[in-house]
Formats: C-alpha cells, structure tokens, sequence
C-alpha cells in the first residue's frame, strides 16, 4: 500500500513523540512536552475551525474551561470517576457549542470573534465568581485520574511526568488523526469550500449553516478534552484557563503554524509552550523577543511556519 | 411543462429596476440563452433563479415546484447548479478537489464517518474522485489536478468551473458567461461541450457574450435590456429584431458587444 501523506504526517509526528525523551536532560522535559501536547490538541481544534471552515473563535479558552471544570467538580458532586468526568466535559462543551453556534455563527469576520469572545468572558467570569462551587479566583483542587497506578499495577511503571507525556500525547495523536481524515473527506471539503466561497459551496449543495456549525462543535470538544488532560495533569485548576489570554494563544498557536495544516498547528503550538521556557533567561527581554519572533513569522510567512517551510523545501528538492 | 420556468421575476437595488417582470422556460435538453448589453441583467437573473439573490417579484419553479426564494443549496440538492461570472473558486484547493467538492451531494455521508475514515468514507471519496478526474479529462484540464486552483489561468478556471458544476449531475445548468476569457479554441470546445450536455437532457440557460457561439448553439433566445425582457425567440428571429439591434447599437459607442 502506497503511504499517503496523512499517514506520513503521523507517522514522523509518533517518531517525534517516541523519539523526543531520548534528548530530555531531565524529568521536567516530560511535563513541558505534556503542556505543548495539550495546547497542540486544543489547538488541532482549531485548524478545523479556523483552518479548514474560516471561522474565527477568540473563545475557545471558554470550552477549554468547561472541560477542566467538569473533571474538577463532577467527581464531587455527581460522584463521577474522573474520566467519566473528561467525557461529561466534552459533552457539556458540545451541547453549549451546538447551542450558541447556530446564532453565532451567522456574524462574519471581527464580528464573529467579539461574539465568541464575549462567549468566552463569560465563561471565565462564571468561574471566577461563583467561589462556593468553582472555588473562585483561587482555583481548585482536581481528582487524581487514578490511571497511572493501574498501569503500575500491571507492570508499567511510569513516573508521573512521563505518564502525562504518553497520555497527553495519544490523545494529540488521535485528535490529529481524526483531523486529517476529516480534511481529505466530504465533509472537509465541504468546509473548506465554504471557506473560500459560501456561496459557490452552497451552490454545490453545502449546507453552509450546518457544516460551519459542525466545525464549531468540533472545535469545542477538542478545547473541551484539552481542558480536561490539563486539569487531570495539574491536579489543580484555576478561571485562567477559560481566559482570554489562553483563547488568544490557542489563535496564535494556531496562525503561527500555519491554521490550514495539521501539523503545522502542532508545530505552532510546540514552538509557543517551549520558547517561554528558552527565553526565561533572557529574563525581562523574554515577552519582548517572543512578540518580535511573531511579528516577523506573520510578515515573511504569512501562511505559517510549517506550510511555509515545507513549501520552500519542495521548490528546492 | 417546462424543466425551468419563470414567471414576472423581479429586483430592486435602492431606486434601481435591476429586473422586472422576466419570464420564460427551460425545457430538458434545450439551450436558453440570456443576452443583452452590460448591466441589463442577466446575472441578477441567474442569481434569483439560483437562490442567490430573494426575488421581490415574481416566481421560479423547478419541474413544477414553487422554488422561489430557496437557499441555493436546496436547489442543488433538486438538480440545479450555476457557474459564476466573477469566479467563486475554491482557491486553496487542487484543481481536482474543487471538482471533487462539486459532487458533494453523492459524496457526502455521514460526519462521524468522515472523521473516522471508514471504509464507506473512503468508498464515497474515492467515487467523487473518479468522476472528477473524468470531469477534468473532458475539460481538458486533466493534466492541472494536483495543481492548486489559483495557479491556473481565467479561462481555465472558467472551465474549472463547469467541470465543478457538471460534477452534479444536474437537471439544469446555469451557465454565466462560460467562453470569457478562453481563447477560439477554447471556446469551440465549450461550445460544443455545453451542446454535448444539452444532448444528454441537461436544460442549460446561458448567458454568453460571444455571438456567435449563441447563435449557433443556442435553442431559444432571451433578451434583455435595462431589466426589461424586450424579445425572445429563436435565434434567426431575434438577431433580426429591430428592437434587439437598437438595444446593442444604443450602447454600442459605450462598452457594448455588437451582435455578431
Ligand atoms: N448586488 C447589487 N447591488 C446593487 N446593484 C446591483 C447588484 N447587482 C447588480 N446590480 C446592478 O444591477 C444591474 C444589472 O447588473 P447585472 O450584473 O445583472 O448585469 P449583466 O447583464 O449581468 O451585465 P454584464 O453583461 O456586464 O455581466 C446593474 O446596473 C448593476 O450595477
Ligand atoms: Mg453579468
């Protein structure tokens, strides 16, 4: 069977995952690959949104919330096992999606991404508020997933940095998975059409409402089950995480890879959980030279690092 | 019964009478052409018929049904598919997929699936892709499909677009201005493509600024001035029309087209 590009994008992404921790110095390398993981998955999200349909959402921090809050709050008060709670999350986070979608979604443009960033404020204010439930401001404590000592229990033992590694990064790989297969389907044509042009996608038979709003379901499980891996991860969560500084992130993470590919959206996602980390040393200048390097990504690659680089490769080879 | 008809079409832009009180029929297998000088029209027309603009006047039906103010991809799911002046191109696609995505209807299935890529999935993209490249092939854009459709040049895009709209499968075909921008031979070979799909039973309504081919390929013919319908007929009778040649010559010093 001839490998198509699809598996090939997920086949070097695996090496890179199984490969990486051979170069890992030390134990906190493995959390900070869980972060960049996490962030990656959210933001796979987000290039079916964003990349694939065309729709902006400054607001996905909000479904990122709902995910790490339900694991939070439903084993305590509905008596949930944790990943029940993750699955819960993602449910809540698609009825809200497919429930606010459907008007939000008629805006365009700038207007659309107030609208989710209003969406987004709000679920972030709901946190912070109701202290008797969400614990406020000051965050709260999360269950323990419990997953790590049944794997010890049949003979994998595995730190807890490097549980969260490999845990964290199989659900990257599926949610990238799914991701391609989504973009070489009906459906991802569908959306991709009604990106370049509503009207010739409807005139082709797409239903423009329906698959913009499937997109933003989507979108809004992957944010959910992000949220959810970094509270479990955590084992401690606060209203930040349904901020709308992380929904800018994700947005970057996702531009600054390039959000029309797979791969570049994880690339993107790596490169902005890692360089905070490389550039600590430079201390007060670190914001400073994060800002300039995605100033200078946008101006001279417009399409993102990774479409981008593998473009300038294939013209030389 | 005609396959198309439309009785007392009619738009207003602001003060503006883009189109009032249009009417006619498509028959399965006829060629209907719309002409008419610069801003008379024609593709305010099509875009009522096709969904894209709601007429405040008059109806549209399709094989006897009230279609009137449909959402154009409800009217594709009933056999009518368009292709546009101003190219709507899926740009960042390949050349194959924008064909691919014109097949949605057959293609498409169910989203889980999709996600999932089952066996049926793959099943329906690999039929779409082999209708496509047999569209593409008849085009003769064959050897563009992996190319990105940005890359090609207008009057391939204009056949890009048939290609896409052919994919489907309609009962009728909208056609604005399909040979602009081709060359001679080019625009032969649309010629008689749109003729060999009018032999298949396809209704066609086109609108083309190119005379000649209208003349000759051409069942009936429809004319517009001003958003007024001021003939319509076969072609002999209507290149003669006193009415018609004014229309052309009475813009003929500004940026009209002289009826060839
Ligand atoms: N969306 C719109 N808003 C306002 N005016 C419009 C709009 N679309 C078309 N018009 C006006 O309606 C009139 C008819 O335009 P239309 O594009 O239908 O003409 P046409 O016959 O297709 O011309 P051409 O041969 O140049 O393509 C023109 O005066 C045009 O400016
Ligand atoms: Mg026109």
């Amino acid at each position: 069977m001839r490998l198509s590009s699809k598996h090939l994008t997920l086949l070097i992404l695996l090496a890179i995952v199984a490969l990486a921790p051979l170069a890992f110095p030390s134990n906190f390398y493995y959390r900070i690959g869980a972060l960049a993981f996490v962030n990656g998955l959210a933001v796979t999200g987000l290039v079916i949104l964003i990349g694939f349909a065309g729709q902006v959402s400054l607001g996905h921090a909000g479904f990122a919330g709902i995910g790490a809050y339900t694991c939070a709050l439903a084993p305590i008060y509905l008596g949930l096992h944790p990943a029940l709670a993750m699955l819960l999350g993602t449910v809540i986070s698609a009825g809200i999606a497919w429930l606010i979608g459907g008007p939000i979604l008629r805006l365009k443009g700038y207007y659309l991404g107030v609208a989710t960033l209003g969406f987004g404020i709000l679920v972030s204010m709901v946190l912070a508020n109701e202290v008797p439930i969400t614990g406020g401001a000051d965050g709260r404590e999360v269950p323990e997933l419990g997953l790590r000592a049944a794997l010890k229990f049949i003979g994998i033992d595995l730190s807890n940095a490097q549980f969260w590694y490999a845990f964290t990064a199989l659900f990257l790989l599926g949610g990238a998975w799914v991701a391609s297969n989504l973009h070489d389907s009906a459906a991802g044509r569908a959306l991709r059409a009604l990106h370049d042009s509503e009207i010739a996608a409807g005139t082709v038979g797409v239903d423009v409402a329906r698959y913009k709003l499937s997109a933003f379901v989507l979108s809004a499980v992957y944010a959910s089950l992000s949220g959810s891996l970094l509270a479990l991860m955590n084992k401690f969560i606060t209203p930040d995480v349904a901020g709308f500084l992380h929904s800018v992130e994700l947005v970057t993470m996702t531009v600054l890879g390039g959000a029309g590919s797979v791969p570049g959206a994880i690339a993107g996602a790596t490169l902005l959980t890692l360089l905070p980390q490389a550039l600590t040393a430079l201390q007060a200048y670190e914001h400073m030279i994060l800002g300039l390097i995605m100033m200078l990504v946008m101006i001279f690659m417009r399409d993102g690092l990774v479409p981008t680089l593998s473009r300038a490769l294939r013209g030389r080879g | 019964m005609p396959l198309l008809s439309v009785e007392g079409l009619g738009i207003d832009f602001g003060g503006l009478r883009a189109v009032n009180d249009v009417g006619f029929g498509v028959e399965p297998g006829e060629i209907v052409s719309v002409i008419g000088p610069n801003g008379a029209g024609k593709t305010t027309l099509f875009n009522m018929i096709s969904g894209a603009y709601r007429p405040a006047r008059g109806k549209v039906s399709l094989d006897g049904e009230a279609v009137t103010g449909m959402a154009p991809n409800q009217l594709a799911e009933r056999g009518l598919s368009r292709t546009f002046q101003n190219l709507q191109i899926f740009q960042k696609m390949s050349v194959l997929e924008n064909v691919m995505t014109g097949r949605h209807l057959k293609a498409r299935g169910s989203l889980v699936a999709d996600l999932f890529s089952t066996p049926a999935s793959r099943r329906r993209t690999a039929e779409a892709r082999t209708v496509a490249s047999g569209l593409l092939a008849r085009v003769g854009l064959d050897r563009a499909a992996d190319q990105q459709a940005s890359s090609l040049s207008y009057g391939a895009l204009k056949r890009l677009e048939i290609a896409r709209a052919l994919a489907l499968e309609p009962r009728i075909l909208l056609l604005d201005e399909p040979a602009a921008g081709c060359n001679a031979v080019e625009t032969e070979e649309i010629d008689h493509l749109i003729a060999d799909v009018a032999k298949s039973g396809v209704a066609i309504l086109l609108v083309e600024h190119d005379m000649k081919m209208v003349m000759r390929i051409s069942s009936h013919i429809v004319v517009l001035d001003r958003g007024e319908k001021i003939a319509e007929g076969k072609p002999e009778k209507v290149s003669r029309d006193p009415k018609v040649i004014e229309a052309y010559l009475g813009v003929q010093e500004g940026s009209g087209h002289a009826l060839g």
